[in-house]
């Protein structure tokens, strides 16, 4: 076994556990790579099929490369689709900064979601390489009433024993990919040949390396234009993978802020 | 459109084919873990552009002098108290590997994240101060090591600047750690001195530590091995769920030791069915061929239908797991209330889940003193070893004999509140598996449950003689089925007269009728029957195995009708005989009745008509989710 076998075991291992002992459950598929990893990896654990929705909160502002994947691959993978909006920005704290604010309407539309669901388990591709707060979550991490994360009360989480029990009315995230780096996602990717959004590669000296919402997202200086040049300077490249996502850089808390509040 | 990128070149080093080790780092709060992350990644070239930068900015906005930690205690709050909070997983490179590196807070309040973060390394680095010395909490972590089975242990003297690069400090508490650690059990690798803020001995020997001739902390690092592979040991497979998504019946689980490939015999454990792998499935491509191993999660299915549950094992015949409803482990305790003797607890190995009780509490010790405390209980972050009984058996394997399967953890409402090690198991009788293939049925519960708009159930009375069990069982059986149900009334006389005709009344032979009774209502209960158990059963432990047979579909009902009007009915007479000598061991005058602590009901039919019992017996069969609440609209309806 290899390494990208071991994560891929791994994340199978953690989405049957979320799949067998949750009641009901969906997977948020932000349409970028990791989430696309994440489906291919559900697929595996459930023999092609995913058992459960694939839920876009979406903000309506992401890049039209993306909305043409989604639809796209929603069918082709013959996924159960969910796409919920996100309420207008007036509808959000006023006092965050401006990226994180337009940020905060996904935390909004997801619990939108939630409540209209009534999910108890939400499947997120967050990964503990990306930000130094999503470094300390759980692969099952509990979200209180109102979706917050209670970062100084987490459950003791080992041997990949996983606390699958929310309290009423609340949720669990469940992270099947927490373990991954960016270049195991893209190791992966190259491997089993998922397909990818083409902002991801370069064109004009520069690319998306993480896709948000078209406003607050920036691409990077980068001449990669195939998954091994990706790799390539994954390898050499000392800046971070968020570099070019403006919410995380206003202030020094902006975004342990947004998590806490139940941004993923 | 087409958005598959197709690989343009061969494969280009990512790093991803490097060994790969995970390493905890733990000690006392203060000793400087997070100072030593810093350094570390600092010294192995490892931060990101523009960090170092940052960090310095945040501290000269303090006003504080540049802090090392700060880089790891990235949240808003740790910055505030000065603490690291949780569990943080940092990568870097040696020359040789990829280190994870998990750094775990020192904070006794926080020792959960220790143990989750040390849960899943290779090897650990123990941290301690050279001024301070061995304290409490280094006890601790070092005990939770080897309770966790982290057997490579570097121990790190830091702050030697402190102590003016003492060789004598170095060996005092050199000679104090090494002589914890092996009573542990635990060799450290290594012990190596060091100044972590200044860097002496992280990745560089310095002259203030000339005198030291070992290995630096990176190089120490290098030398760890990575995680045994578990291949060697029997094959271990819990099942994690069946799947049916088509006509395939798919076994799912991780392979936890061993390995597999179609055509290999297995069994089922506890159950100990046989069957014969048929295929591995898999996707995009299936079935996969060659022999799959310890690590992988796969598909399996077999050559016969058998009924297989969740956190049941499947292990190659010849080399299974030991079944057992009893097992000694070495636990540790997170929770806030002490664990206790007689607790309920939900033990869960693998995906088995169990309910359990505290037989015993063998040992309660707090590994900061390393002393024994009272034996009555275990203690938040202490440690001990505990005798539990299982209400349903499980198969698992001595820790010393498979460190996959022979762990457990401990649930209390709903959230993990302890772990630990299987020490030994005491095997049930089918200890080595048999070739029985229990035939299933051809019914499915929910079939029968829509028919008789109930769920199976054991509904036990309990009570001393002539109390009126046999009476309100009657009269229940009688409304059950008018209403459409299906109950069995099954009385401890009468089955005494056949299937238990050879059962006396010795304690023993009490048990064992009051298990076989159990079991037969237990059987009816799976076949969505309601069995209606009228038995003296005046022991309290036979109740509880009763219980523990029947598990969720069981219901207690305390008959307490005061002992007086008992005897004054005394219907068949035995009270009257009992009275006169004619009639040993009979309970009701010798006092040998244990009341039940915790039944769903009590009756007390003195004070009760029948038909009023009957009603309170129906209410909570609805409200404990046995009878369908739209029986009573149906009956209406007719």
């Amino acid at each position: 076994m290899d390494h990208l076998d071991q994560l891929e075991a791994q994340s199978i291992y953690i989405f049957r556990e979320a799949f067998g002992r949750l009641k009901k459950i969906a997977l948020l598929w932000s349409l970028g790579k990791d989430s696309n990893v994440m489906i291919w990896l559900a697929r595996k654990a459930f023999f092609g099929r995913l058992p459960f929705p694939a839920l876009h909160v979406d903000t309506g502002k992401k890049f039209p490369e993306m909305y043409r994947f989604r639809d796209h691959y929603g069918k082709e993978w013959d996924l159960d689709l969910r796409v919920e909006p996100c309420p207008p920005i007036d509808a959000v704290d006023p006092t965050l900064p401006p990226a994180a604010r337009s940020a905060a309407r996904k935390t909004e539309g997801l619990k939108m979601a939630l409540a209209k669901y009534g999910f108890d388990g939400l499947i997120a591709g967050i990964r503990r390489d990306e930000e130094a707060t999503r470094a300390k979550e759980r692969v099952f991490s509990p979200r209180g009433l109102e979706g917050n994360w209670d970062v100084r009360d987490q459950p003791p989480e080992f041997w990949d024993h996983f606390n699958a029990s929310p309290p009423q009315g609340a949720h669990l995230r469940i992270h099947p990919i927490l373990h991954w780096t960016e270049a195991d996602i893209w190791a992966y990717t190259k491997r089993e040949n998922i397909p990818i959004i083409p902002l991801y590669l370069s064109q004009n000296g520069k690319r998306y390396r993480s896709l948000g919402d078209q406003d607050i997202t920036n691409p990077v200086n980068s001449t990669a234009s195939n998954i091994d040049e990706i790799l390539a300077e994954l390898e050499q490249t000392k800046v971070p993978e968020r570099a070019g996502r403006a919410l995380d850089h206003e202030t020094e808390d902006a975004f342990e802020r947004l998590r806490v509040a139940g941004y993923l | 459109m087409n958005m598959i990128v197709t690989p343009a070149s061969p494969a280009t080093p990512n790093g991803t084919t490097r060994p790969q080790v995970r390493i905890v780092i733990v000690g006392h709060v203060d000793h400087g873990k997070s100072t030593l992350v810093g350094r570390l990644l600092h010294e192995t070239g490892s931060l990101p552009d523009g960090k170092l930068e940052m960090l310095k900015a945040v501290s000269a906005r303090r006003g504080m002098p540049f802090e090392w930690s700060f880089l790891l205690d990235a949240l808003q709050t740790e910055r505030d108290q000065g603490i690291t909070i949780d569990t943080t997983q940092i990568r870097f490179r040696t020359n040789s590997r990829d280190i994870v590196l998990i750094d775990a807070p020192g904070h006794a309040e926080f020792l959960r994240n220790m143990i989750t973060g040390a849960s899943q390394a290779d090897g650990a680095v123990l941290i301690i101060d050279a001024l301070e010395g061995v304290r409490d909490q280094t006890r601790r972590h070092g005990y939770l090591l080897h309770l966790l089975g982290v057997k490579q242990v570097a121990v790190v003297v830091n702050k030697m600047d402190r102590v003016d690069f003492s060789a004598d400090r170095f060996k005092a508490i050199s000679d104090e750690i090494s002589a914890h650690l092996n009573g542990l059990g635990v060799t450290p690798t290594v012990i190596i001195p060091i100044s972590a803020r200044d860097g002496d001995g992280v990745a560089e020997y310095t002259i203030r530590i000339g005198w030291y001739k070992g290995p630096t902390v990176v190089e120490a690092l290098d030398a760890l091995e990575p995680a045994r592979p578990l291949e060697a040991l029997p094959l271990r497979l819990p099942v994690q769920a069946i799947y049916k998504f088509d006509d395939r019946r798919i076994v799912a689980g991780r392979i936890e030791s061993g390995s597999l490939i179609a055509g290999d015999e297995i069994v089922i454990m506890p159950a100990g069915k046989i069957a014969r792998i048929k295929t591995v499935e898999s996707w995009p491509v299936t079935p996969v061929a060659g022999r799959q191993g310890a690590g992988r999660s796969v598909g399996i299915t077999l050559d016969r239908e058998l009924f297989i549950e969740r956190g049941d094992i499947v292990a190659h015949a010849g080399s299974a797991p030991r079944e057992t409803r009893r097992l000694r482990a070495r636990i540790f305790w997170l929770h806030e209330k002490p664990l206790a003797k007689g607790d309920q607890l939900l033990v869960r190995c693998g995906p088995k889940e169990s309910r359990a009780t505290v037989v015993a509490i063998e040992k309660a010790v707090d590994p900061g003193e390393l002393s024994s405390v009272e034996n009555k209980a275990i203690g938040r972050n202490h440690v001990g070893e505990i005798d539990i009984s299982l209400s349903s058996p499980i198969a698992t394997d001595p820790y010393t004999e498979n460190p996959r399967t022979g762990r457990l953890v401990i649930e209390v409402s709903g959230r993990i509140a302890g772990g630990g090690l299987v020490l030994s198991v005491e095997a049930g009788q089918r200890a080595v598996p048999v070739d029985i293939v229990p035939v299933e049925s051809a019914l499915r519960p929910d079939e029968r449950s829509a028919r008789y708009r109930h769920n199976g159930a054991v509904v036990w009375l309990t009570g001393l003689p002539a109390s009126g069990k046999s009476t309100l069982a009657k009269a229940l059986e009688r409304r059950l089925f008018t209403n459409g149900g299906s109950p069995i009334l099954l009385d401890g006389d009468t089955l005494r007269a056949g299937l238990n005709s050879d059962l006396g009344f010795s304690a023993a032979d009490r048990s064992e009728n009051i298990r076989r009774l159990a079991e037969v209502a237990t059987h009816l209960a799976r076949n969505g029957h309601i069995a209606i158990v009228a038995a003296v059963s005046p022991a309290r432990e036979d109740r509880a195995t009763a219980r523990r047979i029947a598990d969720t579909a069981f219901r207690e009902i305390h008959v307490a009708t005061p002992a007086e009007v008992c005897e004054e009915r005394d219907p068949k007479g035995h009270y009257k005989k009992a009275r006169a000598g004619a009639l040993a061991s009979f309970t009701g005058i010798g006092n040998d009745y244990e009341t039940p602590e915790a039944a769903e009901l009590v009756i007390d039919t003195s004070t009760r008509t029948v038909a009023a019992a009957a009603d309170e017996i129906e209410q909570m069969l609805k409200t404990t989710g046995v009878l369908f609440d739209e029986v009573v609209d149906l009956a209406a309806n007719i």
